[in-house]
């Protein structure tokens, strides 16, 4: 454990003298101007080298072992006899509604309280005058994120290519921004990169993998990777969606009146 | 002593509801639908008490350190007027950030464990650091990249949405070149980039930027960057992939 705090330590302080670099010397030799607050500015780099160094090391320990457990016992199977749905003895897709179900409610649940998302949704709600809900916003961000780390987990079981799939999620994303109201657009694109938190990516990604190398028939390197590309398309979808669908609302509201 | 444990209390009571849901959901999956116990659970209980701590950690030295840093410097190159500095500025943010992003670190190790047991590349330490600081090294440039173009689509008033549509259509036209196994990790890239460190200082800056500029409305063109910065990342990593595999 102290060997593994030590060598995380090292290379911690390896990846972030690039940034303080960059920083300091911005500051010091184009800016010309003295930092303000220099304790503070210090003392908050190494609380975020010694954070970065504990997260790493907590990663390693739990949370990738973690995704790879629930994704081998999802797919052990004596489990899966237990809840067939076909009696094929092949790879089926049906047999493996518990680990939709998993990615369903892993994909919300992590969502619906990141904090990121939480401060966007109250910005949304300010900018669109009470328009585009806080509420209204988190829980469409967090369906997309579900149902895109559902499709992606069938995606896996079924070991069809990710391209197909991401193309067509682009072309009805393409389709939305046509017709979805103009001032809600860049929020909706950004919305799809803000959702994966740091905890949620390695777990999903470990889920990803572990999936891929229990269910017979599929390989890491192939299958393995792209659920957190699904998490990161269908926010924007179910955004664009969920603003359309107010604007919807709107106009059946407001028509009756112009009559 | 006091004083320090005060101050990382907010943090932690952020990074426990970041992680309570987690735990609800693997709870509920283990006791009501798996009905197994987890093997070496006083290791997982450990490494999730290191998460916690880490996170609030670092959450807490962002907020004293890099951001009041940042948003001042954001600012002052905004004030500054001079294109040059702000375009390397904009660029060697989004390059620094990046490279120190911790969900970046975690999944490019996984990438090179995984290509180094297909057989992608060679499998000693050597080699998978080699592919692991590669991928984030690309996908650094890509951010970066991304930054700076979405800095000047700020200045020069662009709509988003074609920038949007033609970034997707050049990585689908590439999607079909690439090599198989690089474009699952190739998306994903582009999702990982943008999270603890990268979006609040890349944020503050368009938002900076578009309020300092005449003309510009922060909404509407302080948004955006992240979602450049999302998109980049996949095209240059295919092109890595297909540079690495051939």
């Amino acid at each position: 454990m102290i060997g593994l705090l030590w060598n995380t330590g090292l290379s911690t302080l390896h990846d972030l003298l690039p940034i303080v670099a960059i920083l300091f010397g911005f500051q010091f030799l184009l800016l010309r101007q003295p930092i303000p607050a220099f304790g503070k500015v210090l003392q908050g780099l190494l609380y975020v080298f010694l954070g970065l160094t504990l997260f790493l090391v907590g990663l390693q320990e739990a949370v990738f072992p973690l995704g790879e457990i629930m994704a081998r016992q999802l797919t052990d199977p004596v489990f899966i006899r237990q809840h067939a749905v076909s009696e094929q003895q092949s790879v089926h897709w049906a047999n493996y509604l518990w680990i939709y179900a998993f990615a369903l409610a892993i994909g919300f649940a992590t969502t619906i309280a990141e904090p990121a998302l939480i401060a966007v949704g109250i910005k949304a709600e300010q900018i669109s005058s009470g328009a585009i809900s806080a509420w209204g916003l988190r829980l469409s961000v967090a369906s997309g994120v579900a149902i895109g780390i559902a499709i992606g987990c069938f995606r896996i079981v079924t070991g069809t290519d990710l391209w197909l799939y991401i193309i067509a999620a682009y072309v009805i994303v393409v389709i939305q921004t046509a017709f979805a109201p103009k001032l809600i657009v860049p929020l909706a694109y950004d919305s799809g990169g803000v959702t994966t938190s740091t905890v949620t990516v390695p777990l999903v990604a470990a889920l990803g993998l572990g999936l891929s190398s229990t269910i017979p028939g599929r390989s890491p390197m192939l299958d393995g990777f792209g659920l957190i590309a699904f998490a990161s398309v269908f926010p924007i979808i179910s955004v664009l969606a969920y603003a359309q669908f107010i604007r919807w609302l709107e106009r059946r509201h407001t028509e009756p009146k112009e009559v | 002593m006091g004083h320090h444990l005060k101050e990382i209390g907010r943090p932690v009571i952020a990074a426990a509801q970041d992680l309570l849901p987690i735990v609800v959901v693997i709870g509920f999956f283990q006791l009501a639908v798996l009905r197994q116990p987890i093997p070496d659970m006083g290791h997982i209980l450990s490494g999730m008490v290191f998460v916690l701590l880490g996170l609030a950690l670092f959450v807490r030295g962002l907020e004293l350190g890099l951001f009041p840093l940042g948003e001042s410097m954001a600012y002052a190159f905004a004030k500054k007027g001079n294109l040059f500095w702000l375009l390397a500025f904009a660029f060697l943010l989004g390059f620094g950030t990046t490279v120190a992003e911790p969900a970046l670190i975690a999944i490019a190790g996984k990438a090179a464990q995984v290509a180094a047991e297909g057989g992608m590349i060679d499998g000693n330490a050597q080699a998978m650091s080699d592919y692991a600081m590669g991928l984030r090294l690309t996908v650094a440039l890509a951010v970066g990249c991304a930054i700076l173009l979405g800095i000047m689509r700020i200045i020069l008033g662009w709509p988003l949405q074609w920038l949007i549509i033609a970034g997707y259509l050049l990585v689908i036209g590439m999607t079909y070149i690439a090599p198989h196994r690089i474009i699952g990790i190739a998306y994903d890239s582009g999702g990982v980039t943008t999270s603890t460190i990268t979006v609040p200082l890349v944020t503050a800056l368009g938002v900076g930027l578009a309020s300092s500029l005449r003309g510009r409305n922060p909404v509407t063109d302080g948004f955006g960057l992240i979602a450049l910065a999302s998109l980049l990342p996949i095209a240059f990593v295919m092109v890595y992939g297909t540079w690495i595999i051939r």
